[in-house]
């Protein structure tokens, strides 16, 4: 290139190949990171006891032991954490949602007195970590006579100061207007709110949804704390419980693994777009 | 028109037809009674569950309490005790203190890296995306079990990786005894809390790159910028506030691990993995001190509060807002 030329450059140049190799090369050896687990999990489950204490690891097994499954659920009732995590996060998504959607309409489109003053108690307890409110929380709890019920495990969880805070964040955003136009044709509010404002959430409530569902079923520490028997436990307090038991019986531990994350994963596959928007936007208080 | 019958013609429905409407709508105008009925439910719970619970934790902090004989008032002896005698309670800030100098810088570096390796148009991006962000959604007690296994001493596929590695190059490799030794339980959580958080860093820095406008890139290539000078000169300022928002809430996080030390290692050995949250389990569910754990919890509160608002203060410094939010 002579000295005073202009060095012309496509502003939308391609990677260089080679370039792009390395790129997938890192993010191959990243991926292979992010899913041996998983691979181990699985090939650990279908393992004869006999061909877990090996080196080097065998990471197909001989023969695939599909009783391993049988044993693990007959060891422990899945079926029933299924059941109790299922129920406990729908009764919790349902009530955290309604409660908190009636509660951010009357903060983002409702007038009256200390609308301000109530929006920041709930706000400042918005910083307040989860392990201050759990022993006073446990206290009730057994006061109220719920240890080791549904109670318990659902309606302490259920009430949340970010999802109010989420959910009035995108009620401000629509036009008034709307409201005063409903008003205007004799709706009340509670139509307003159930009619006009809820079916316009369509994509913050699926990401609060999503959000709420994942975070209840996924739950530890609260379940742990308040449930003992072995019928009122979730699926991650179950497979702790299961470890507890079996300590290092890896098939069927991995074998409970495998059923405890099964069903989310498989969503997760097949609603992904809708997974990672709803953690995102919630994840980041709906900025 | 007199003004009083202007009035009267523009004045709203409902107060035109407030004669005919029943007591309880009437009262509409002011909205005021409507409004807390639609925060009765919340609000109700809300206080039950979670305000007045943080007020009865700071009440229980100055008591002794183990549920089964009458509180005793003990003043500040609780975090007295904790802050000036309490060696484990030292020990348990010290650990959480390391998870949390380790797994943040690390997270926001690899999740900005995956972002930035993501966010281009290479073949397969949306395999990749589904790949690593898939350990977010698993339940964390089965991924801390699966780990548990693998950095099992003597049949682990850690182990065996360094094994396999010592065997190749002809180097003496010893793998460390992971979860039972002081010096590596510690990293072996590491290494847990990034393969299952690091897809959730990656996919919020994906949002925060998406936002930045392509004519910066483009300027910065026309003045012959190479792709390091626009990564550190564009890139790290433009997704600065997401930085920031996310080492807030990964910082949160880190004070507050439980889940992982609980099934992986029990907190040991020696207590080298046992972290505040732990501290707070152990006192009020197995030695059933109700005043002390508050009292820890309360430490816990002021400690994030406080890095929080350190962290409000020094983002001056280094995070730029001209994005235009």
């Amino acid at each position: 290139m002579s000295a005073g030329s202009i060095p012309v450059k496509r502003v939308d140049e391609k990677p260089i190949v080679w370039k792009n190799w390395l790129l997938h090369a890192a993010l191959w050896v990243g991926s292979f990171f992010m899913l041996m687990p998983f691979v181990w999990m699985v090939s650990t489950s279908l393992k004869d006891p006999s061909e877990i204490f090996t080196y080097p690891p065998l990471w197909i097994p001989s023969r695939f032991v599909w009783a391993n499954y049988l044993e693990t659920m007959r060891a422990m009732p899945f079926g029933r954490f299924y059941m109790n995590s299922l129920i406990v996060a729908v009764s919790v998504t349902i009530i955290q949602i309604l409660t908190s959607s009636l509660a951010a309409f009357a903060f983002a489109r409702l007038r009256f007195k200390g609308r301000n003053s109530l929006f920041l108690l709930y706000l400042a307890t918005l910083m307040i970590p989860f392990q201050v409110t759990m022993i006073p929380n446990f206290i009730l709890v057994r006061y109220l006579g719920w240890y080791d019920s549904y109670q318990a495990l659902i309606i302490p969880p259920a009430f949340s100061a970010f999802s109010v805070f989420l959910l009035r964040q995108y009620f401000l955003g629509m036009p008034l207007e709307l409201d005063e136009a409903a008003r205007m044709d004799g709706a009340n509010s509670f139509r307003i709110w159930w009619q006009i404002i809820m079916p316009l959430s369509g994509p913050v409530l699926a990401a609060l949804t999503i959000f709420v569902f994942l975070g209840s079923w996924n739950d530890f520490l609260w379940p742990l704390v308040v449930t003992v028997s072995l019928n009122m436990r979730t699926i991650p307090v179950g497979l702790s419980a299961f470890q507890g038991q079996y300590n290092t019986q890896w098939h069927l531990l991995m074998a409970g693994s495998v059923i405890a994350l099964l069903p989310v994963l498989l969503i997760y596959i097949l609603a992904q777009k809708r997974f990672v928007e709803g953690i995102t936007l919630s994840g980041m208080g709906g900025r | 028109m007199t003004i009083q019958e202007q009035e009267q013609l523009f004045a709203t429905p409902q107060d035109a037809l407030a004669v005919d409407l029943p007591w309880w709508r009437r009262y509409r105008p002011d909205q005021q009674w409507e409004a807390y009925l639609f925060l009765l439910p919340s609000l109700a719970g809300f206080l039950a569950f979670v305000a007045l619970p943080v007020v009865a934790a700071l009440v229980l902090s100055f008591f002794n309490w183990n549920l089964l004989t009458p509180p005793e008032f003990v003043g500040t002896a609780n975090y007295a005790q904790l802050l000036t005698q309490d060696s484990v309670f030292r020990k348990v800030l010290g650990n959480t203190l390391y998870f949390t100098v380790t797994i943040v810088p690390l997270q926001l570096l690899f999740g900005l890296l995956l972002a930035v390796a993501l966010n281009q148009a290479i073949r397969g991006v949306e395999v990749y995306r589904l790949i690593y962000f898939m350990p977010v959604v698993t339940t964390i007690v089965a991924a801390a079990l699966v780990f548990q296994w693998m950095f099992n001493r003597d049949f682990g596929v850690f182990s065996a990786a360094i094994w396999r590695l010592g065997e190749i190059t002809g180097l003496p490799l010893q793998p460390p005894d992971w979860l039972n030794s002081t010096k590596w339980a510690k990293p072996a959580v590491v290494i847990l809390t990034l393969w299952k958080n690091t897809g959730f860093t990656m996919v919020i820095y994906l949002a925060g790159l998406q936002a930045i406008p392509r004519e910066l890139y483009d300027a910065a290539k026309v003045d012959g910028a190479s792709p390091w000078q626009r990564f550190r000169y564009v890139t790290i300022p433009m997704v600065s506030p997401t930085t920031f928002f996310l080492l807030i809430i990964q910082m949160i996080g880190a004070f507050q691990l439980f889940s992982e030390a609980f099934v992986m290692t029990r907190g040991g050995p020696a207590q080298a993995t046992l972290t505040i949250v732990y501290y707070i389990y152990q006192n009020a569910f197995e030695f059933a001190r109700m005043g002390k754990a508050s009292a820890i919890a309360w430490v816990l509160f002021a400690l994030i509060f406080a890095f929080t608002l350190l962290q409000t203060r020094l983002q001056r410094h280094w995070v730029h807002y001209e994005a235009g939010e």
